[in-house]
Parts: structure tokens; C-alpha cells; sequence
């Protein structure tokens, strides 16, 4: 047993072995991480020369100026805020639908919910956000519109409201997850406080919770607000693809990312003016995000309660 | 033990259970009016549960059972036409570890006061600033408080939380081994203001600190597993206790 206590030369070249796989593991790890911001490099500078060259054919201040979307049929025109229009619809009515429910739903899990509870119902909501965004497209189409067309006589086959609400019911176990991780970080010596206090659960959610963990729900609505515009497949499905400036959620519109899809499946020729607009919508989209992001940085910053 | 005193706790064979642990086993006692009572006792004796019991904070630890009963003021607090938010309104509770919101010293001491409905600016700044002058930390903090109640040490954030406690005027006030955390000269400071407020205030502490008990109180009960080993006067626990164990404890045999 003595011997334990002083290394041997032989456990010294032991840590020797260590020691290289040391130097050698971060250097794989580096390379990994490096892969991923290549990639996304990459794409933006694909899309920064595509949308360069998109704007030599056609005038910058046509294309975020102009109200008409028209880039396949004559007369052409390239107006983008059709597009931007129809993605904040659907992205508004998202949002009303799925931060509303995912916070109290949240609150729910977090302040109310027995420990069992949350252990069944968290990883269900998890599982919902795996479901393909094509089968809600269709749980949109053949159910959802539906009801809407029969409370409202004049809403379209395709409408922004029924893909909007749909996105929103997609998005629920992203605001939901994350506020309510927000939540439970905040110490139980807080709450504590309050319920001494004489306040009510309720009060306690609401009063102490929700402000503690603003920043994260901050952020959690943000994030799902930029999923919201960048979401695909429901809105190509369900909202149609009529480029329309309007703000009348029964109506057929197009989004962003459903023109993209619309004109990177149709027989538009590689190189050809029509094929550029898909690159000055998507660095629009990019832009948006972007500006989105820095936006709920700043928020959650300025909200931020620390503890 | 006095009788002339008369006593605003009554707790009459409580027996708690944690699910299948028996947390406190036929815990009796009186607590006077107007007095320091502490609790001592090794750590798991028991103590802060029972501490725990008499604003019903561990109502929200599930599989909890409570048996026998608890009396403040002749009404027992565990029958179910009691509002367990006016009780704590009552019963105010100061923590181990200071533990003030993420808001501003002023929203902090307001918190309480505008949960129960008190609205009124004025009012406000008036229980605001008698809040904190009960607490000793007035003089200190008038100037600052739009400031986060984060800016203030240690020892002036448990002064803050005893404030807040204060703000929604309270008749007893709970301290759960409340200078555990800080330092001596805090810790002076937080003794001396408890033995300001016991003119005005119920006070029941919680306390690992033996020499605390004994500096601070006017009653002192010692736990063991669950139990009361002896409950009486401070002076004559710790310089005449009538049972082995606690004589053992006292004198740091075990503990």
C-alpha cells in the first residue's frame, strides 16, 4: 500500500500519454468548430456576390421601394415589400399565437406543475417540436383552414391566417422550453422571499418569476420570432403564392422563403435575372434576422435583472 | 419558566413528517410576546421545520404531514378557513442566505406593501422610509434608493430583507439562522437590531450559533432528532440546564 502513495516511473509515462492526447484533442476540436463557421462564411459570401450581381441588372432602389412583386410574369416588377409583408403577417400572427401560450404554459411547468407532471409533459412538447414542418403544412391546409373558412365567408383556400396560426403552434415548445428553462433558474430563495411575504403563487410567477427571467423569455420570443420568418414549408403549403401588400390575414399571400422555394423548383435558367432574386430575397431575409437578433440582444441587456 | 408573560405561539403535540421521515416528534411549547426566542440544536435537529411550521412555508415541500396544532393569537393556523397569505402577512420570515429581489432598494421594501394593496406614492415612501429605519439601514442607503438592492453588502442586504419583512407590519418575525452567512460585524450589527426590534416585534431565531442564542435571547429550546430536549429561560439553559444532552451540547461535546 505504501508504494500507492509515491508515483513510479511507469504512471509518469502514463500522464506523458495524457499529455499528447491533450495537445492533440483541441486542436480536432478547433478544426470542428472551424468547419461550422466556414460553412456559414461561405454562405454569406455566396449570397453577398449573388445579390451583387442581382443588383447590377436591377436598380437597389426599385427593389426596396417598389410594391409590386411581379419577377416572372410581365410586366416585371421588383418590388420586395409584398414579400416582407407577407412574412410579417405570418410571423405576427405566429408570434400572438405561440409567445402568449408558450409563456403560460411555461409559467405553468415551472411554478405550478407537480415534478412528475413536468417530467411527462416537458419532453412531450419537445417531441412536437420534431415533427416535420411539412405535416403541419397539411394539418394547416386540411384542418385548420377549414374552421377558418367556415367562421369567415370570404377567406381564401389559401390564407395567411390559417399558415400564421399554424407556425405559431410549431414554434409553442421552442418559447415554452426555453422561458421556462429561464424560470426554473431563477433560485428558489427568491421565491421564498415572496411567499414569506403573503404572496400568492401567482403573484410570485408574475411579480418575481417573469421579471427575474425576462431576459430569457426575451430571448426565447426572439428566437422564435426569427424561426417564424424563416419558416418554410407551412407557409409554401398553406399560404399560397400571391405576393400581395396587404395586411388582411384571410388572403392569399407569398412570404419570403415560399418564393424561394416557388422559383428554386420551377424551370427559371441558372444565371438569369429571375434566378438572382431568390439571392436578394434571402440576404433580405438575412438581413432581417440579423437585425432581429442584435435587437434582442440589446432588449435583453436592458431588462436584465441580475441575481 | 415565567408565566407572567403572556405567550402569543402555542404549539400544542406537533409530529411532522417529510413523507416516511419523522421530522418533529410531539413538539410542545409556548412562545411569549415581545420576546427573543431561539432555537438550537445540531444540524437536522428539527429546528428550522418547526421554524418552517408557524408561516406554513412548508405547506410547498410536497409529502409534508402535519399532526397536532399550532395556535397564534388563539387561532389555529392550520385549520383550513385560514388564509395561509394573511398568516404570512402576520408572520414575516427573514432567510439564511440575504436574499433581496433584483429590483431596486425602494421596490424591494415597497414589494410587500403593494402586493397587499397599498398604491398610494405616499404611503409608500413612508413605509419605505420607517421600514428601514427599523432596520437600522436608513441612514445608510436614503440617498441610493433607486439603486439596485445588489450595490449593498452582505450584512446591509439582510438588514434590507429584515426591512422588507417589516414593510407589511407584521407581529412576529422568523430568523432563519438569518447571520449564518456574514460577517461578525454584521453579524453585531443584525444582534443589536434584534434586540431593538423584540420591543415592538415576536421574534423566533434559528441559530447554529450556541453563543448567539445565548447573547441574543430571552428563551432558549434545544432540539435533538426531532425533538425538544429542554426548553427555558436563556440565562438559566446555559448555566443550569436540567437535562445530560443538552448540558453536552452546550459545552460542545457534541455538535
Amino acid at each position: 500500500m505504501r508504494s500507492d502513495a509515491v508515483p513510479t516511473r511507469e504512471s509518469m509515462f502514463k500522464n506523458r500519454k495524457t499529455h499528447l492526447m491533450d495537445r492533440i484533442m483541441p486542436v480536432v476540436l478547433f478544426l470542428c468548430a472551424t468547419l461550422s463557421i466556414l460553412t456559414t462564411i461561405g454562405i454569406v459570401f455566396t449570397l453577398i456576390g449573388e445579390t451583387f450581381n442581382f443588383f447590377r441588372q436591377i436598380p437597389f432602389i426599385d427593389f426596396i421601394t417598389g410594391t409590386k412583386w411581379s419577377p416572372l410574369i410581365e410586366p416585371k416588377s421588383f418590388g420586395i415589400w409584398p414579400l416582407i409583408s407577407g412574412t410579417l403577417l405570418i410571423t405576427v400572427i405566429a408570434c400572438l399565437v405561440a409567445v402568449p401560450l408558450g409563456l403560460a404554459s411555461a409559467i405553468y411547468l415551472s411554478e405550478y406543475a407537480h415534478k412528475r407532471v413536468r417530467g411527462i409533459v416537458k419532453p412531450i412538447l419537445e417531441v412536437l417540436a420534431g415533427v416535420p414542418t411539412i405535416v403541419y403544412g397539411y394539418f394547416a391546409l386540411s384542418l385548420v383552414t377549414p374552421v377558418i373558412r367556415s367562421l369567415f365567408s370570404d377567406a381564401g383556400v389559401f390564407n395567411a391566417l390559417s399558415a400564421g396560426i399554424v407556425v405559431g403552434i410549431m414554434i409553442i415548445p421552442m418559447v415554452c422550453s426555453l422561458s421556462e428553462d429561464a424560470m426554473t433558474a431563477v433560485p428558489r430563495s427568491l421565491r421564498d422571499g415572496a411567499y414569506a411575504l403573503g404572496a400568492t403563487r401567482f403573484e410570485v410567477a408574475l411579480k418575481i418569476v417573469v421579471p427575474a427571467a425576462f431576459s430569457g423569455i426575451v430571448a426565447s420570443a426572439v428566437l422564435a420570432f426569427s424561426r417564424a420568418i424563416g419558416e418554410t414549408m407551412i407557409v409554401t403549403v398553406a399560404a399560397g403564392s400571391t405576393p400581395k401588400l396587404t395586411g388582411n390575414p384571410l388572403e392569399s399571400i407569398q412570404t419570403m422563403t415560399a418564393y424561394i422555394v416557388q422559383v428554386s423548383l420551377g424551370d427559371t435558367p441558372h444565371g438569369s435575372v429571375e434566378y438572382g432574386t431568390i439571392f436578394a430575397v434571402g440576404m433580405t431575409l438575412f438581413v432581417i434576422t440579423f437585425l432581429l437578433n442584435i435587437l434582442a440582444q440589446y432588449v435583453a441587456r436592458r431588462f436584465r435583472e441580475e441575481y | 419558566m415565567q408565566t407572567t408573560m403572556t405567550s402569543l405561539i402555542e404549539i400544542n403535540k406537533l409530529n411532522l413528517y417529510y413523507g416516511s421521515f419523522h421530522a418533529l416528534k410531539n413538539v410542545s411549547m409556548r412562545i411569549p410576546e415581545k420576546a427573543i426566542t431561539a432555537f438550537i440544536g445540531p444540524s437536522g435537529c428539527g429546528k428550522s421545520t418547526l421554524l418552517r411550521t408557524l408561516n406554513r412555508m412548508n405547506d410547498m415541500i410536497p409529502g409534508t404531514r402535519i399532526e397536532g396544532e399550532i395556535s397564534i393569537s388563539g387561532t389555529d393556523i392550520y385549520s383550513g378557513s385560514v388564509d395561509v397569505e394573511t398568516l404570512r402577512k402576520k408572520v414575516g420570515m427573514v432567510f439564511q442566505q440575504p436574499n433581496p429581489f433584483p429590483k431596486s432598494i425602494y421596490d424591494n421594501i415597497a414589494y410587500g406593501p403593494r402586493l397587499h394593496g397599498i398604491r398610494d406614492r405616499k404611503t409608500l415612501d413612508e413605509i419605505v422610509e420607517t421600514s428601514l429605519r427599523s432596520a437600522v439601514l436608513w441612514e445608510e442607503v436614503k440617498d441610493y434608493l433607486k439603486r439596485s438592492a445588489f450595490s449593498l453588502s452582505g450584512g446591509q442586504q439582510q438588514r434590507l430583507c429584515i426591512a422588507r419583512a417589516l414593510a407589511v407590519n407584521p407581529d412576529i418575525l422568523l430568523m432563519d439562522e438569518a447571520t449564518s452567512a456574514l460577517d461578525p460585524i454584521s453579524t453585531l450589527k443584525i444582534e443589536e437590531l434584534v434586540q431593538e426590534l423584540k420591543n415592538r416585534y415576536t421574534i423566533v431565531m434559528v441559530t447554529h450559533n450556541m453563543h448567539q442564542a445565548a447573547r441574543v435571547s430571552n428563551q432558549t429550546v434545544f432540539f435533538l432528532n426531532g425533538e425538544v430536549v429542554e426548553y427555558d429561560e436563556t440565562e438559566k439553559l446555559f448555566s443550569n440546564p436540567s437535562d445530560q444532552r443538552t448540558e453536552d451540547y452546550i459545552s460542545g461535546r457534541f455538535g
